[in-house]
């Protein structure tokens, strides 16, 4: 058999990662009741075949607690990173193409966003929001899209340039079909990659608010809270707490940036060449 | 010109490229087959094609420093040897020169009097430096502007001077002179029929076969990625003195011989014909154009057309 | 500048004021609130600033502002500016160490991948840098507090200096000793990125034209680092390690709060969670202007070390 070219292996991999995050979102969905039971009679014990990352004071399944909290959180930051790949999409194409002015006055609000630490600001809207799952979500969507509204402002402007364009144009064709039929598929590509790549951050600074005790409540277990409660144990050497339910969450911020990645070799036409 | 010495002889070159096709099929995409070419000392080579047929990738290849995802075949023999990737690493910059295409060559955070150097402080280089420099009327400031602060004239001018800097035995100058305008481009071509008057072989890459008459004494035509044709420039006199169909097309497409141009456009590597590469072109077109044209000898030059002799 | 720095605190006061959180509630609590006379309440309410009209509040804290009043903080009992002053001055040299070493380990790094693409020490460092790239600040923080303080205990837990230790007690290699831990998280974290964005850089100046016309004649791969590598890459970098200050700001807030150090960040994170908004619009501000300024400063050394920029247009 031939060896498996780069371009399957991608496509395995991506697929793969995909598989993956779906399975610990929806498990994490199912047994979201079970991660609330507590029972004395196993607090406090470390991990073993049974309770695979050992379990907490209240007698808590870490295992299922952890995948509830990651399901959580990949729940969230998939809709911050929506909601903040839309924002940047509106402002991208309305920088490129409604004059000088809105290019100016975008540009300058993403300065602005880029001004103040990522934390803090996300401090500052979730506080503005209540806290809490609310603020959160609004949070990350309103801190994420600067990048990728960059991108997406400099596709356009150079798609506006492209020879290509510029023939269509001169041909007739309508501005709607140039949009649609030669501008949306370059730009779709873009803001998909962009989009996925944008996950990973998300539900790492949903994560880091959370710690911080800004996002959602203690009640709810996140996976910054989680975190955030083990860390007063660290000090008792309960350090399964704070390990395992971090490496999880390190494994699947690094499977979507895989996932993103290897999306973004696929669409790109310049790795055609090998 | 026999009695010199073969500096270069290329036989049977190719560059050629992996890529993704459709879906997960990888095809091997081959930019450059079939090219030969032979320099001699003090002799002055044009290979001429027009933009875009890979052209560079022939100046590159010849140096070893083709993109890494290149395979090359066929055999370059330099000074009676093989030229291996080795050989092209210790020739290179010291007897083997390369002659860029543009000022995105230069450094452009680095002023050009060091940049000619490679950097080293040497009293002896410096002034050898500033004879050339002398030579080509560059001033003795230039030495420490940097490249955007030179016309693009100036900056050829120091690309040459690097050539002239390692006292080579073999130039490739790859498209020295688009963007200039008459009078200076026959200027730069002037400095390199004075580095082959001097002994060195050269090979210039152009797609200015005016020019390439000019001043060479050999011109080679390329075609979709390879030679069509080794003339004598005294051979562009006329046009029955030449072999091929497609140099007569070129001959024919020159202002003062009516600018007459033919129809159609080169062949897509991905799209080659079957057989010979200008046969969808070619007025003399036949079935027996549809195999292997071997690159045969015809009165003193050589032409991959199986009909030379007739036509 | 100035103008992005307005616009910062005019973002962040409507930001706080259209916070539903009522200060009183946060801080006092709903039963100590019921208990209070309808007169300590309105004292209160005063004191917290509840009742005024926003831009009104806005109006006269951006006057104070700008004669250098940042208004008394909530929570410390004390002007916004001296509080500010004191952790910042504990931050600023906590993040000093780590913006030094990460920039120069990562610009460092990242010139070795991005010469060595492909080959096993680029994917070695390029893996790592993803690794890390995607490991919370925070957790990172836990697992070396965890390593080094409760297991090997090296290292002290938390606070830059020893519990119980009058301030003129306090030696410089305590000091040192309690800032190790906070000041390796957020050099660790903030190496990544930097090295990635070399990488990228040095692989673009790698591929270059001009690198490739030095590889043909012959120079050596160092030579080329040495004349070319290191000084076109030396421009990004400069803008690359200006713009991690905000990224440091922000490491910073998750690793005080972690080690306890009594940081700015530390200090924003219990302003936010106190609704004390004097001080956490005063940090906002302070620190958006360590970003523009780095910015500022970033332009300005382009501009000395660009020749293109320094020495203008042509001369011919």
């Amino acid at each position: 058999m031939r060896k498996i070219n780069g371009r399957i292996m991608t496509v395995m991999l991506f697929s793969a990662a995909i598989l993956f995050l779906a399975a610990i979102t929806i498990s994490g969905s199912i047994f979201s009741d079970e991660a609330m039971i507590t029972d004395f009679s196993r607090k406090n014990l470390a991990p073993s075949l049974q309770y695979l990352f050992g379990t907490d004071w209240l007698g808590r399944d870490m295992f299922i607690r952890t995948l509830t909290g990651l399901s959580m959180s990949i729940k969230i930051g998939l809709l911050a990173a929506f909601a903040s790949s839309i924002i940047a999409l509106a402002l991208g194409i309305i920088s490129a193409t409604m004059g000088k002015t809105a290019d100016a006055i975008v540009t300058w609000i993403i300065d602005l966003v880029m001004g103040i630490p990522h934390i803090l600001l996300l401090i500052l809207i979730s506080y503005a929001f209540g806290k809490g799952f609310k603020g959160v979500v609004i949070g990350v969507a309103l801190t994420h899209w600067t990048s990728l509204a960059r991108v997406i402002r400099s596709e356009v402007l150079q798609l506006k340039e492209a020879t290509y364009i510029k023939a269509a144009q001169k041909l007739g064709v309508s501005k709607f079909e140039i949009a649609w039929k030669h501008m949306f598929p370059h730009l779709f590509s873009q803001f998909l990659v962009g989009l996925i790549l944008m996950f990973p951050h998300a539900i790492l600074h949903e994560a880091s608010i959370t710690f911080l005790g800004f996002g959602l409540s203690p009640e709810q277990p996140a996976i910054g809270i989680i975190l955030s409660e083990s860390m007063k144990y660290l000090a008792m050497g309960r350090w399964w707490l704070a390990v395992f339910p971090g490496l999880l969450l390190v494994g699947t911020v690094i499977l979507f940036d895989v996932a993103g990645e290897s999306l973004r070799k696929l669409l790109d036409p310049s790795s055609a060449h090998k | 010109m026999e009695n010199k010495k073969t500096i270069l002889d290329i036989h049977n070159f190719s560059v050629s490229f992996e890529q993704y096709g459709s879906g997960f099929k990888k095809t091997t995409l081959p930019v450059i087959h079939n090219l030969d070419i032979t320099v001699h000392q003090g002799e002055m080579v044009a290979i001429v094609g027009s933009s875009g047929s890979g052209k560079s990738l022939l100046a590159h290849g010849i140096l070893g420093i083709q993109p890494y995802n290149a395979t090359l075949g066929g055999e370059i023999i330099y000074n009676g040897e093989v030229l291996t990737e080795e050989r092209k690493k210790a020739l290179r910059g010291s007897e083997i020169v390369l002659v860029p295409q543009g000022t995105s060559y230069l450094d452009p955070l680095m002023k050009v009097g060091p940049q000619v150097l490679k950097g080293k402080n040497d009293k002896k280089l410096k002034e050898r430096l500033d004879k050339i420099f002398k030579g080509y009327n560059l001033r003795d400031n230039v030495y420490n502007l940097y490249p955007f602060e030179l016309s693009g004239g100036m900056n050829r001018r120091i690309m040459v001077s690097t050539a002239m800097m390692a006292q080579p035995k073999l130039v490739v100058a790859d498209e020295p002179t688009p963007g200039l305008h008459m009078e200076m481009a026959k200027k730069v071509m002037s400095h390199f029929r004075e580095l082959a008057d001097n002994g060195a072989g050269v090979l210039v890459i152009t797609h200015d076969l005016e020019q390439a008459i000019e001043v060479a004494d050999r011109i080679v035509v390329f075609y979709a990625g390879t030679t069509l044709e080794d003339a004598d420039v005294k051979d562009f006199e006329k046009e029955e003195t030449l072999r091929h169909p497609y140099t007569k097309a070129l001959w024919r497409a020159m202002p003062k011989n009516g600018f007459k141009f033919i129809d159609g456009i080169q062949p897509y590597v991905k799209a080659m014909p079957e057989g010979c590469v200008f046969g969808p072109r070619c007025p003399h077109f036949t079935e027996e154009c549809k195999c292997a044209i071997p690159y045969k000898n015809v009165k003193d030059g050589r032409v991959r057309c199986i009909k030379a002799e007739e036509n | 500048m100035i103008l992005l720095i307005i616009a910062v605190s005019v973002a962040s006061f409507v930001l706080i004021s259209v916070s539903p959180i009522d200060p009183l509630q946060a801080n006092i609590g709903q039963a100590a609130l019921g208990s209070m006379s309808a007169e300590q309440i309105e004292k209160l309410q005063a004191y917290w600033g509840v009742g005024t009209p926003a831009y009104q509040r806005f109006f006269s804290w951006a006057a104070d502002f700008f004669r250098g009043d940042m208004g008394i903080s909530l929570l410390y009992r004390q002007p916004v500016a001296d509080v500010i002053k004191v952790k910042l001055a504990n931050s600023l040299y906590l993040m000093t160490i780590a913006w030094l070493i990460s920039g120069i380990i990562g610009f460092i790094m990242g010139i070795i991948a991005g010469i060595n693409k492909g080959r096993f020490i680029d994917k070695a460092i390029k893996g790592y840098s993803l690794l890390i790239a995607s490991t919370p600040a925070f957790w990172l923080a836990l697992v070396l507090l965890m390593v080094f303080a409760v297991w090997l205990q090296i290292l002290p837990i938390g606070l830059s200096v020893p519990i119980g230790v009058e301030a003129s007690g306090v030696t410089f290699a305590d000091k040192i000793q309690h800032a190790i831990l906070p000041a390796v998280t957020l050099s660790i974290t903030g190496i990544s990125n930097i090295t990635l964005h070399t990488r990228e850089k040095m692989i673009e100046i790698m591929e270059s034209d001009y690198v490739l016309f030095s590889r043909a004649r012959g120079e050596s791969t160092y030579n080329i680092i040495k004349n070319h590598g290191i000084r076109n890459v030396m421009l990004p970098a400069i803008t690359l390690q200006f713009g991690s200050i905000s990224e440091i700001f922000g490491g910073s807030v998750l690793v005080e709060q972690i080690f306890s150090y009594p940081g700015l960040g530390q200090a924003a994170v219990t302003a936010g969670l106190g609704s004390d908004v004097p001080l956490l619009l005063g940090i906002t501000v302070i620190s958006a202007v360590f970003v523009f300024g780095g910015n500022l400063i970033a332009n300005i050394l382009y501009g000395i070390i660009d020749p293109r920029i320094r020495r203008g247009g042509k001369l011919s």
